[in-house]
C-alpha cells in the first residue's frame, strides 16, 4: 500500500513530505509511548500515534520510519514539521481514533511488524 | 579510514523539545561516512534513549562517539543522581521516570534494556550522587 493510497482510506490530510506519496509500504507500528515504539516498532516503516510533540519526529528519524499518522485530530506545530524536513518522513493527520485507523489499514492488507 | 573520527556532543538538561538533536546529528554524519543502515539504525536508537535518559534523570550531560574500522563507541556521561538498583533498571518496564516524563511518551522503562539490545557491548559505570558513564559499542 503506498501513502497516497494510506491518506485516501483514511481521510488524512498531507501535512508534509508528499513528494513520498508512491512510497510502498508494509508494516506498521502504533503507540502512544516512544519508548515502546523504539523498543518494538524497529521493522515498521509507519507510525500511528496520538501523542503529539517534537519527540515523535526524532523517534520516526531514528527507526528510519517514513511516514506518521497522527490521529484523533491530534495537529503537530510547524516546529515539528520542520524537523521532518530533509528527514524522508511523510506526515499525515486523520480524525479517526486509532483502533479504526489500524483497523482500517489492516483490513487494506498492512500489518503489525511482529 | 584509517584514522578515528570523533564528535562531541553537550547535552542540554532542561530543554525536552531539543532532546536527540545530537543523535540526529550522528546519525547524519554516519550516513554520510555510507555506513550500513542497519548499523546506522542500532547506533541511532541506542544514543537516543540514552540522550533522553539524560535529559529525563540527570539535567544533561556530554556524549562523545568515535568511529573506528572496526566499531562505532558511544560514550554518555552525566553528573545526575546515579542508578541504585543496576539489574533492576535493566528490567523491562521498571521506570524511575517522573509522571509528567510519561506523559510526554518517555519513561515506560525500555531505556536502558533497549540501549544492551540494539548494541554490540554496554557498560554502566555509576556512582550515587556523582553521575553515570555509560559506555556502548556497535561493531561495523
Amino acid at each position: 500500500m503506498t501513502i497516497r493510497e494510506m491518506q485516501e482510506v483514511l481521510d488524512a490530510r498531507f501535512l508534509y513530505g508528499e513528494e513520498l506519496a508512491d512510497l510502498d509500504v508494509q508494516f506498521v507500528f502504533s503507540a502512544d509511548m516512544m519508548s515502546d515504539v523504539l523498543a518494538y516498532g524497529s521493522k515498521c516503516s509507519v507510525l500511528i500515534t496520538g501523542l503529539c510533540n517534537p519527540q515523535v519526529v526524532r523517534t520516526a528519524e531514528m527507526l528510519d520510519i517514513v511516514c506518521i499518522i497522527f490521529v484523533r485530530g491530534k495537529m503537530p506545530d510547524e516546529n515539528m514539521l520542520a524537523l521532518a524536513v530533509g528527514k524522508g518522513i511523510a506526515v499525515l493527520a486523520t480524525d479517526h481514533y486509532m483502533f479504526t485507523t489500524c483497523g482500517m489499514l489492516y483490513e487494506h492488507g498492512l500489518r503489525g511488524g511482529a | 579510514m584509517s584514522e578515528a573520527l570523533t564528535f562531541n556532543y553537550k547535552i542540554d538538561g532542561d530543554d525536552f523539545t531539543r532532546a536527540g538533536e545530537a543523535s540526529s546529528s550522528v546519525k547524519n554524519k554516519l550516513k554520510q561516512l555510507g555506513l550500513d543502515s542497519d548499523i546506522i539504525r542500532k547506533v541511532a536508537i541506542a544514543m537516543y534513549e540514552g540522550e533522553i535518559n539524560m535529559v529525563i534523570h540527570a539535567d544533561g550531560g556530554s556524549i562523545t562517539v568515535t568511529v573506528s574500522d572496526s566499531d562505532i563507541t558511544m560514550v554518555l556521561a552525566d553528573h545526575g543522581p546515579g542508578i541504585p538498583d543496576i539489574e533492576k533498571a535493566m528490567q523491562e518496564g521498571y521506570s524511575t521516570a517522573r509522571p509528567e516524563v510519561r506523559s510526554l511518551g518517555f519513561g515506560a522503562g525500555m531505556g536502558l534494556p533497549n540501549m544492551k539490545k540494539y548494541t554490540d557491548e554496554m557498560h554502566i559505570d555509576t556512582v550515587i550522587g556523582q553521575g553515570t558513564t555509560i559506555t556502548m559499542k556497535v561493531h561495523i
